[in-house]
């Protein structure tokens, strides 16, 4: 527990510190100012995606293989923590883009293809929502899971292929090729401590989920007792009688 | 007994339930055409701007037909627990998937057999002479919509609000089989019309893709 503290406290200051870097000590950018500076959270945030959704893929194949219940629960606590990186990517993303491309949004094939990835993780989640037993829940959620992910490639080709036939008005230009090196140390810094937000947030939801799983087979297992108390003392009473 | 054998029984089957009332294939062709007729009254297009969003059209109707019409595919199964019956049968499960797959793919062709004719007419589009390379489109991405939508109708079949989740969970897997599927229709639809054999590879290993998963997936999909 106190070693949880610690660590979280760690993190706190580091991601503060990721920020006032991202905001100070990083140089200014020539074009496009103080607007530049969401980059160090909004490319920090799909490295974190990544690692998230990765995690999914990896929990739903083996629990597919196992049926051990916790990569389950490590499926289901990836995803919920990978929307919410893939959310604030999305959310980073327009804001930077309205004052330097003009316009909020642009069906690019990268904004596109994670926009999918988006909608196909809310609505592996919401299908968790929906499926009643757990063990089918489970299973049925894993097997999605992987289409889903078999699924990102050909999202991503296919609007690569799209787009190059239609070139589009507005070209990203590779913002990686010449990067500063204080930016590159200050980007570097932004993924570690953001991932290292991701990975406390995960763990914390892992543990939860585990202790429901716990709650839930604890319920059942009181509700069938007293059923078979009930059976008992209805099978006893003629005796009595 | 063979998985192709089983699957052939089993689409047999399928068939048979379907034509005694043929209740899913019209009101699939029904819906399809709502769509299509919609449209025209969303956009108002003229003939070359027909052209230009035709594709789309049509797929966009083909798909939300399809989600629909996937749905009844498992949860039919369920009023009288035959699908445990027919998991207890000595076949494999992938048969069971396959039988199906077939089965919804010949209704949704049906479905397009008589929509796409309806829709050059409203539309004022020429199948004349691309025919063929219009049926090779139409074979590959049904296929990928059968494929992927019976998978995903065992998955909703078991969930609450199952009409809601099937689209939801279909529609957004579908966007890459939406894209090519529009754009290999769309390079017939022009003035020289010139399949673009990339997009048809593509659909190609589209199918491919998803017919392997749901080959190596079904045991847990279908496991009780």
């Amino acid at each position: 527990m106190k070693c949880r503290l610690g660590v979280t406290i760690l993190i706190a200051v580091l991601i503060f510190f990721a920020g006032y870097a991202a905001l100070f000590i990083a140089p200014d950018e020539k074009t496009m100012h103080a607007v530049q500076r969401i980059f160090y959270f909004h490319v920090a945030s799909w490295v974190a995606m990544y690692c998230a959704f990765t995690t999914v893929f990896y929990a739903n194949a083996r629990y597919l293989l196992s049926h051990h219940r916790k990569w389950d629960a490590l499926g289901v606590s990836a995803a919920e923590v990978g929307v919410v990186c893939c959310s604030i990517g999305l959310t980073t993303g327009p804001l930077w883009a309205r004052p330097v491309w003009g316009i909020w949004w642009t069906w690019d094939a990268r904004l596109t293809s994670t926009f999918v990835l988006w909608l196909l993780y809310v609505s592996y989640l919401l299908m968790r929502g929906l499926l009643e037993d757990s063990e089918k829940k489970a299973t049925l959620s894993a097997v999605f899971g992987i289409f889903a992910s078999l699924d990102m490639p050909l999202v991503y080709v296919s609007n690569r292929l799209w787009r190059t036939q239609h070139p589009q008005p507005v070209i990203l230009g590779g913002s990686g090729s010449g990067l500063d090196p204080t930016m590159g140390k200050v980007l570097v810094l932004g993924m570690i401590s953001v991932c290292s937000v991701m990975v406390l947030a995960l763990i914390d939801r892992y543990r939860l989920e585990l202790l429901r799983q716990e709650c839930d087979e604890l319920r059942f297992e009181i509700e069938s007792r007293s059923t078979q108390a009930q059976d008992f003392l209805v099978s006893a009473k003629p005796k009595v009688g | 007994m063979s998985t192709v054998r089983a699957a052939g029984i089993l689409l047999g089957k399928e068939l048979r339930l379907e034509f005694r009332s043929r209740e899913l294939l019209s009101a699939t062709i029904i819906f399809a055409l709502v769509v299509v007729v919609l449209f025209s009254f969303a956009f108002d297009p003229t003939a070359s701007e027909s052209r230009r969003f035709g594709p789309g059209l049509l797929w966009i109707a083909f798909l939300f037909a399809g989600s629909l019409m996937l749905n009844p595919s498992f949860s039919r199964e369920q009023a009288n627990d035959t699908l445990d019956a027919l998991r207890l049968a000595p076949i494999s499960p992938f048969a069971i998937l396959l039988g199906k797959m077939l089965a919804n793919f010949i209704f949704m062709s049906l479905a397009e057999l008589i929509l796409v004719p309806v829709f050059a007419v409203l539309y004022n589009i020429s199948l004349a002479g691309i025919v063929w390379r219009l049926v090779l489109v139409l074979i590959l991405g049904t296929a990928g919509l059968t494929i992927t939508g019976t998978v995903f109708s065992a998955i909703s079949a078991h969930a609450r609000m199952r009409e809601l989740l099937l689209p939801l969970l279909l529609l957004p897997i579908l966007t890459p089989l939406l894209i090519a599927a529009v754009e290999s229709t769309a390079s017939l639809f022009q003035e020289q019309p010139a399949l673009d054999t990339t997009w048809v590879a593509f659909l190609a290993g589209f199918d491919i893709v998803f017919l392997t998963a749901s080959w190596l997936l079904c045991d847990y999909l279908l496991e009780e």
